[in-house]
């Protein structure tokens, strides 16, 4: 394959990558250059390489010398990853200039760690997918830490980023070993190797691939490898906070089901044991460790746990209606999860940010429209139909029912009413208790849009499920079929 | 035609009900009164159609359930039995609404009250027309739910409220026998269309079923449970408790359903099911003696009670005995011959008690009445004519009022069935004409003649309004002649065209009852009188003789006056049993061990777990990393266990 064809197969993330740069270069020169502006390049550069994702026909094309690969599922991703990335950096653009955090690099290291996550949706090697996955943990580790005198938002990078180097050091342990016992890292020759093998992989395989999935499993967050997700959440700036937990955790999850169905797609008897086991372990420490958080941040961070071990019911049973599954439930989290962050960024009084739950107090007699959007939100979480949440929820439920996994859907159910006991008190904070003092006004037209937008996705997914659904049913469709 | 006649009372319940508010009193008034004489007028031209023009027909509106091998549509099935209780649910419903009109006007709530008169006319027409057991059944507990909330409409009342109660439950234990019965009926037959199980009914005449390990006859014991439902409905002996206490509703509710026509349910049930009864000849001896126990019982009971609508209540429950021994003796016909009569009657009388107690200002004690004959004399000549019509007054072999052709046709058929059963039933017949003659003009007496013993009420009594005294005169019409008019179609000649299949019965007892000794004949008009004479003895000549003779015969009085035990002798057994149960369930059962176990518990545990789960985070990032190791360690150990072992 000629470099030219490569250069094609991978425009988006090298037009990313290269405007990335020239941000960099306009606000180290550019001295009087405002970091609206460059953020609002960046948002325009995110919603140019999403054209050049749906207009680009590079479907199941193979490119480096098979370390890069374009499929329906990678491009289904990459523009949840894109939406995600767009509208938290647009909600973040008054946060930023509000906390004082007013520099220009911020939205460039987002726009690398959205490089990064592309990357890693692409990827069809072992080595490329370390690559696209460090380039986007070392940019969430820097704006981690963004606000360096602040202690929390200090401590919050540090531990981040300790507890990614383990988690990145047990991937590459969990890469060795099946090097090791495989002698290649390409995927394609991975699913080749497997498919022929007759007996039982050997124990050594395993560990290689329990490890890989321990170090995937840190960055979506799921138990046991969640600690960081809490504190993470709570001590970072709210603005990396909106970040954090929308787009990468889309893109840890696209990885995850990309390694697991595509090269490990023979194994599934082996690695289903180890995602039932996280799912449930996720859906459950999600649900029951939020009903006793008062700080809405950190309320958020156990509920995106809890989302996570429900989409990974999905990956847990193994099949193309599963990831179906996944990617709808993803899909909806995405929006779900920014449009509840567009509220708490909304969240100051007299110039200060509050993320105590008792700040929503009487929300709906001080600033009745974000009332109704946020219970809006907070019943799609909790998974009440018509609102998005519910199908979410069903999708995945669906599809481990129908691979004969009764007990995790049973238990799922039970963990999403645990859940629903913190999402509806929400609402019933905001509802029947006495208002206390009213957030500022105005919230600004960026958060009120993205709060409409988000809301509207969440609340006509029932008549128009048509692009997410049938995107998604496309997207399982392509990871099955090519991986197989 | 057959649908406008179910529907209309439907339509009328909804509108005033439902708009009661917006219609206001007279809006609701008419519109259940008007779709009732709608629907009356109909039923008639339908009687003239299907009884007399031999015109039996249903009607399919749509199918209901489609389960398997269980499929039912909703269908009106229009038949001469159908079409009889088309006329008398219609009519006397079509009055008592016109009546309730003047007897409720003082009344609060009175669309409420004239929507569930018509709901419960609805329900009543559905369990008529229906042409399966499910949709009967639907009829049935319809009309049960009517009657608890007409009995408790005053439900400030607390004895209303108890009275309601009380009647719902009785009921649950009869409608428990009627759907184990409907389920006996599909397991043996596989369906519940009445003309298919009716079609099969022969050749399973012989099937037997095992119930706890005893081998039983199937039918026999379909149709005993069945017969269970129609005794609560009914209020036959055991289950009879709820009907005296049901007088707690208006009168007008009295008159229609606990007289005229929701207890008769029973009576209807059993002749639709002839075919199914006349090859369960165990369970019609079974009906026969029930029934004869509780025209004797009621009748004994209906002697000594003082609240003017209670004795009627009594009474009511007697003569529903009457049919059913006829039942139990085939007599089918003479069974509902007696119903269309009773329901003129037994309507008249309790109407006409209602303008008593309107005239006295809502007093029903008989003891505080008298001589009223001459203060309200159009109810005291409506009250003569029913209770003339009541114990079955006439003259033999040539007329009497409606109660004389159809008792004495249904004591007859008793002794010609030439059964133990039958005799004992026709003996109990004649003795309790004898009571029924004696209480019914003890009521009239203590009523209308002697000294009034409250002179201020007496002097205030008045006539009642004339909305509420013309329904009577139809009712009165009926009375005198339905039994002289109809006689020839339900019981004589013309039987046999008029009910054409409508009844199956196996063996002719009406042409037997017809040829039996005069003596027979002649029996119960002799008792008749000689009670009335004893009526006239105890209440006109001698007024100090009732109480003389209750007196030294005290055991027996208090032995009727309080109904024979039953309401103390269920309390002890059934009631407080039943109340320290849900008692010490409620408080050990479910307190204790299901709110305890379960909300309580659950809500506790997950607080626990959500405080536990919340400690887990410690801050400390080395406690983190060790958790991702042990993770990892935990998953690799339990994997080596697997591949290893």
């Amino acid at each position: 394959m000629s470099i030219g064809a490569d250069i094609v197969a991978a425009l988006p993330e090298l037009f990313l990558a290269g405007t990335a740069i020239i941000l960099l270069m306009l606000g180290v020169f550019m001295r009087d250059i405002s970091t609206r502006s460059i953020g609002l390049l960046a948002v325009a550069a995110l919603a140019f390489a999403g054209a050049l994702i749906y207009l680009g026909d590079g479907r199941g094309t193979v490119a480096f010398n098979g370390l890069f690969l374009n499929d329906g599922f990678g491009d289904f991703m990459k523009v949840l990853v894109l939406i995600g990335a767009a509208l938290t950096i647009v909600m973040a653009l008054r946060g930023l200039e509000q906390e004082q955090m007013n520099q220009f690099e911020f939205p460039v290291l987002l726009v690398l760690a959205t490089v990064g996550m592309l990357m890693m949706i692409s990827a069809n090697d072992l080595i490329s997918l370390y690559m696209g996955l460090e380039l986007q943990s070392l940019a969430l580790y820097v704006v981690a830490a963004f606000r360096r005198d602040s202690l929390r938002s200090s401590e919050a990078g540090l531990k981040y980023f300790v507890l990614g180097s383990l988690a990145s050091g047990m991937l590459l342990y969990g890469m060795s070993m099946v090097y090791g016992f495989t002698g290649s890292t390409s995927f394609d020759v991975l699913a080749q190797v497997f498919a022929s093998q007759e007996d039982a992989p050997s124990i050594g395989l395993i560990v290689g691939i329990v490890f890989i999935a321990a170090g995937l499993a840190f960055k979506i967050s799921a138990v046991p490898f969640h600690m960081w997700t809490p504190d993470v959440y709570e001590g970072a700036p709210t603005p990396v906070t909106a970040f954090l937990a929308a787009a990468p955790k889309v893109a840890a999850m696209a990885l995850l089901v990309r390694v697991l169905m595509g090269p490990f797609g023979d194994l599934v008897a082996q690695w289903q044991q180890i995602v039932v086991f996280i799912a449930l372990a996720s859906m459950l420490l999600g649900s029951f460790a939020a009903i006793v958080q008062s700080n809405i941040k950190r309320l958020m961070a156990y509920s995106s746990i809890g989302h996570v071990g429900f989409a990974l019911v999905g990956l847990a049973a193994g099949s193309e209606a599963g990831v179906r599954g996944v990617a709808v439930y993803m899909a909806i989290y995405l929006f779900m999860t920014v449009g509840v962050f567009a509220v708490i960024l909304a969240m100051r009084v007299n110039g200060r940010a509050v993320e105590a739950m008792d700040d929503l107090k009487g929300l709906s007699k001080t600033n009745p429209l974000m009332a109704l959007a946020m219970a809006a939100l907070m019943f799609s979480m909790a998974g009440i139909p018509p609102l998005a949440g519910f199908f979410g929820k069903f999708y995945v439920f669906m599809a481990a029912v129908e691979a004969g996994l009764f007990e995790l859907a049973v238990i799922g159910v039970l963990a999403s009413v645990v859940a629903a006991y913190y999402y509806l008190r929400i609402v019933k904070v905001m509802y029947f208790d006495e208002p206390v003092e009213a957030f500022d006004k105005p919230v600004g037209s960026e958060l009120a849009s993205v709060l409409a937008i988000s809301t509207l996705v969440i609340v006509l997914f029932v008549l128009i499920p048509g692009p997410i659904v049938d995107g998604a049913a496309t997207a399982a469709e392509a990871l099955t079929s090519a991986g197989r | 035609m057959d649908v406008a006649i179910v529907f209309l009372p439907l339509v009328g319940a909804i509108l005033a009900g439902f708009f009661g508010r917006s219609l206001g009193d007279r809006g609701a008034q008419l519109v259940t009164s008007g779709g009732l004489v709608l629907a009356a007028l109909f039923s008639i031209i339908v009687f003239f159609d299907v009884a007399l023009g031999g015109n039996a027909r249903t009607t399919e509106l749509f199918t209901w359930i489609d389960s398997g091998a269980f499929e039912l549509s909703w269908a009106l099935r229009v038949d001469t039995l159908t079409a009889i209780m088309f006329c008398v649910v219609t009519i006397v419903s079509a009055i008592v609404h016109i009546y309730s009109i003047g007897y409720m006007s003082e009344d609060k709530s009175i669309p409420r009250f004239m929507a569930y008169l018509s709901l419960f006319t609805f329900f009543m027409l559905m369990l008529v027309s229906a042409d399966n057991f499910v949709q009967m059944f639907f009829g049935w507990e319809g009309v049960g739910l009517a009657s608890y909330l007409l009995i408790g409409f005053w439900y400030e009342k607390p004895s209303a409220n108890a009275a309601a109660i009380k009647a719902f439950l009785v009921n649950r234990v009869g409608d428990v026998g009627f759907a184990l019965g409907i389920a006996g009926a599909f397991l043996l037959f596989g369906a519940v269309q009445f003309d298919v199980v009716f079609g099969l009914v022969e050749g399973q005449a012989d099937a037997s079923v095992s119930i706890f390990g005893i081998e039983a006859h199937a039918l026999t014991a379909i149709c005993l449970l069945l017969f269970v439902g129609a005794m609560g409905k009914s209020a036959q002996l055991g289950l009879h408790t709820w009907l005296p206490d049901a007088m707690e509703g208006p009168t007008p509710v009295s008159a229609l359903i606990h007289a005229a026509t929701m207890v008769t349910a029973g009576v209807f049930m059993l002749c639709r099911l002839s075919p199914m009864f006349e090859y369960a000849p165990v369970a019609l001896e079974v009906v026969t003696y029930v029934g004869a126990a509780t025209a004797l019982f009621a009748a004994t009971v209906g002697l000594t009670q003082t609240d003017i609508k209670r004795v009627i209540a009594y009474s009511t429950c007697s003569q529903l005995g009457y049919m059913f021994f006829a039942i139990g003796v085939s007599a089918y016909s003479a069974a509902m011959f007696h119903l269309m009569t009773h329901a003129f009657f037994k309507a008249l009388l309790f109407l006409g008690a209602g303008s008593v107690i309107h005239a006295m200002h809502h007093e029903q004690d008989m003891r505080k009445m008298g001589g009223l004959y001459n203060k309200i004399p159009v109810t005291y000549a409506l009250m003569w004519i029913g209770s003339l019509a009541l114990v079955g007054f006439g003259i033999p072999g040539v007329t009497g009022f409606a109660g004389f052709y159809s008792k004495d046709i249904v004591i007859e058929a008793a002794y010609a069935a030439e059964s133990a059963a039958g005799g004992f039933a026709f003996w109990i017949g004649i003795v309790a004409a004898l009571l029924t003659a004696f209480y019914s003009f003890r009521l009239l007496f203590m009523t209308f003649h002697g000294r009034p013993a409250d002179q201020h009420a007496y002097e205030h009594a008045h006539e009642s309004p004339r909305v509420m005294v013309w329904p009577l005169y139809v009712l009165a019409i009926g009375a005198v002649l339905a039994g002289a008019v109809f006689y020839p179609y339900f019981v004589g000649d013309a039987r046999e065209a008029f009910w054409g299949n409508s009844l199956l019965v196996l063996h002719d007892i009406i042409e037997e009852a017809h040829h039996v000794p005069f003596w027979v004949k002649a029996a119960p008009m002799v008792v008749t009188v000689i009670g009335i004479a004893l009526a006239w003895l105890f209440y006109i000549m001698a007024p100090s003789l009732p109480g003389l003779l209750a007196e030294r015969l005290r055991p027996l009085y208090l032995f009727s006056f309080n109904k024979w035990y039953f309401d103390e002798l269920y309390d002890r057994i059934f009631v407080r049993p039943a109340f320290h149960l849900g008692r010490s369930l409620w408080k050990s059962g479910d307190g204790a061990l299901i709110d305890g176990l379960g909300p309580d518990g659950v809500a506790s545990v997950t607080r626990n777990l959500a405080a536990r789960a919340g400690k887990l985070q410690s801050g400390y990032l080395y406690h983190y990393a060790f958790a991702m190791m042990i993770g990892v360690v935990l998953l690799i150990t339990w994997y080596m266990f697997r591949t290893m072992g």
